[in-house]
């Protein structure tokens, strides 16, 4: 089975088609790159597969379950988390607190109103540990607005490694970033367990390639190639798109 | 040695000690104070927890209510009406005011809360004036515009007498110390915990996994409630309510006090309260041009201390801290 199944997808915005009857499959453990030019629908795609976005038409299939109607948080809940192209966090709350708050989303506790929070040892462990795993550590008391931008990527993606998620889609997770913070975020990515299904938008092509199993092509909202990335590397269409030659 | 932590730490010391100089001082005030400015305290405490109320939805969850009067009205009126014709004690009477206050917001909640920011502010501004129109209309059970006068001042089979001022003053304490204590219990939950979250980012909540319209839902009609005690107390201690309880100047009233104090904490509304119901006192001594006051104190307040009263405390000793 799939660990992501999207068949016919389309979304349009008024008269504008950013999507268009793309399909396409990812099996489980799979590191999926999807990569194609400015305004080429790859972040519409992972609003619709989040569910932060409904589609205009097709289905989509989280291991076998259609999810395709289904709120972004009980997605969530079946194991799919999201790292946001403009970093998402809560910027007036400590690192610390940002990663609490990740983890306790999928807690017995969270709809509690009369237990204490500061109580839950449990869940501080974890996020300070989680922290320290990736050296974080000395910015955890800090406001999030505050830290480096390059900080937040990381944060960003630690929110959603928090989740222990099943399927993980990472929107340019490098964006932006310098060269030693590229290869750190890259090392984090690497670093994930084997049997988490990645999907990762990303502009960078010796980084897509780097990780990649299998690699999407989308250009004006259509799925123009799929393949390994030696095929993707040597397709005519595909370094015609992004060369500009015809 | 170096001084700067060490004052910081001392500071602190001191601060963890108001709390209970506070409750003492209140415990102790009628030994000190004369019937009228007694009053003028119980008046303060409710608005108190009513100004805390609505910060729970401004300061804790980012959403700003411009209707709060509405559940603090219909919960007074709920209570007064129970307690005035059908002879219902305190115990009966009160409960169900803060029951049609749950009540009125679950149902408001489900209209309001498909919207945000300045929507929000305009549905819940007309949701409450909806209510105002039927506490204002609907003569023959509410008595329109003249109000219901005398309602009784509750009776809990004590030795003391509730419509003497000091032990009504400990009735009005006690419940807002209950309704305090669970506002602070409920701030610092998972449950409060998450609602910074909703106000910091919605759209990181929901990918998450939060229900985050559950949780605001779950808020609104807590506020409501809150706001509702503010309300039944208010009309014992009156014994009298009116259209003007539900109307938008008092729901602009008490945002006002939660802006003065400074949002997202619950002392700062608490101060923003008493402080406005104590100039609405004394300016209304020498003129009846209230509205104009407050309107002058809000722009104040928005000019040169736009995060409150604390927040310009905190500010100001986080520059005395840096050298």
């Amino acid at each position: 089975m799939s660990a992501l199944a999207v068949s016919d997808v389309s979304r349009n915005f008024g008269g504008v088609q950013a999507l268009s009857n793309v399909s396409f499959e990812v099996a489980p453990g799979e590191r999926r790159l999807i990569i194609g030019p400015n305004g080429a629908g790859k972040t519409t795609l992972f609003n619709l597969l989040s569910g932060a976005l409904a589609v205009s038409g097709g289905k989509v299939m989280l291991f076998g379950r259609d999810i395709t109607t289904l709120p972004p948080y009980e997605r969530a809940h079946m194991g799919l988390a999201r790292t946001f192209q403009i970093t998402n966090l809560f910027p007036r709350l400590t690192v610390l607190e940002n990663v609490l708050l990740a983890l306790q989303a999928t807690d017995k506790s969270a709809f509690s109103m009369l237990a204490r929070m500061r109580t839950n040892r449990q869940l501080f462990h974890n996020a300070e540990s989680l922290l320290q795993e990736w050296g974080l550590t000395a910015i955890a008391s800090r406001a999030a607005r505050e830290i480096s931008y390059g900080e937040q990527r990381q944060i960003d993606l630690i929110l959603a490694m928090a989740m222990r998620p099943k399927v993980l889609l990472l929107d340019e997770p490098t964006a932006g970033l310098s060269a030693a913070e590229v290869v750190r975020v890259v090392g984090m990515v690497r670093s994930l367990p084997k049997d988490m299904t990645i999907l990762m938008i990303e502009h960078d092509m010796d980084v897509a390639f780097a990780l990649a199993d299998r690699i999407t092509v989308l250009h004006q909202g259509r799925l123009i190639a799929e393949g390994g990335v030696a095929a993707i590397r040597s397709d005519p269409n595909v370094s015609a798109i992004y060369l500009g030659a015809d | 040695m170096n001084a700067g932590p060490l004052t910081a730490v001392t500071w602190r010391r001191g601060l963890a000690a108001v709390p209970v100089v506070g409750i003492l001082v209140l415990l102790l005030l009628p030994h000190f104070l004369s019937t009228y400015y007694l009053g003028l305290v119980v008046q303060m405490m409710i608005f108190a927890l009513f100004a805390m109320s609505l910060d729970l939805l401004i300061g804790y969850t980012g959403m700003a209510s411009l209707g709060h009067a509405a559940y603090f009205g219909v919960a007074a009126y709920a209570t007064g009406l129970l307690a005035l014709k059908m002879g219902w004690s305190v115990w009966l009477a009160l409960p169900s005011g803060l029951l049609i206050a749950a009540l009125t917001a679950t149902l408001f909640g489900f209209l309001a809360l498909r919207t945000r920011g300045s929507y929000f502010l305009m549905i819940t501004l007309a949701l409450s004036q909806v209510v105002w129109g039927i506490a204002f209309g609907w003569r023959s059970l509410t008595g329109g515009d003249d109000g219901l006068p005398e309602v009784p001042r509750p009776n809990l089979d004590l030795p003391w007498s509730l419509t003497d001022e000091t032990p009504f003053y400990y009735f009005v304490l006690f419940c807002i110390g209950v309704g305090t204590f669970l506002l602070i219990r409920i701030i610092s939950s998972p449950f409060g915990f998450a609602l910074r979250g909703i106000r910091e980012s919605e759209t990181r909540m929901l990918s998450l996994g939060y229900n985050v319209w559950r949780y605001k839902l779950a808020v609104f009609v807590l506020a409501a409630t809150f706001a509702g005690l503010a309300g039944c107390l208010y009309v014992y201690y009156n014994r009298f309510v009116s259209p003007d309880y539900l109307q938008v100047v008092r729901s602009a009233e008490v945002l006002l006090m939660v802006i003065l104090g400074g949002a997202g904490t619950l002392i700062g509304p608490a101060i923003g309260a008493a402080l406005i119901v104590l100039l609405d006192n004394v300016v209304s001594t020498y003129t009846e041009r209230w509205l104009l006051v407050l309107g002058v104190i809000y722009v104040v307040v928005a000019l040169f201390a736009p995060r409150g009263i604390i927040g310009f405390v905190r500010e100001f000793r986080a520059k005395k801290a840096a050298p």
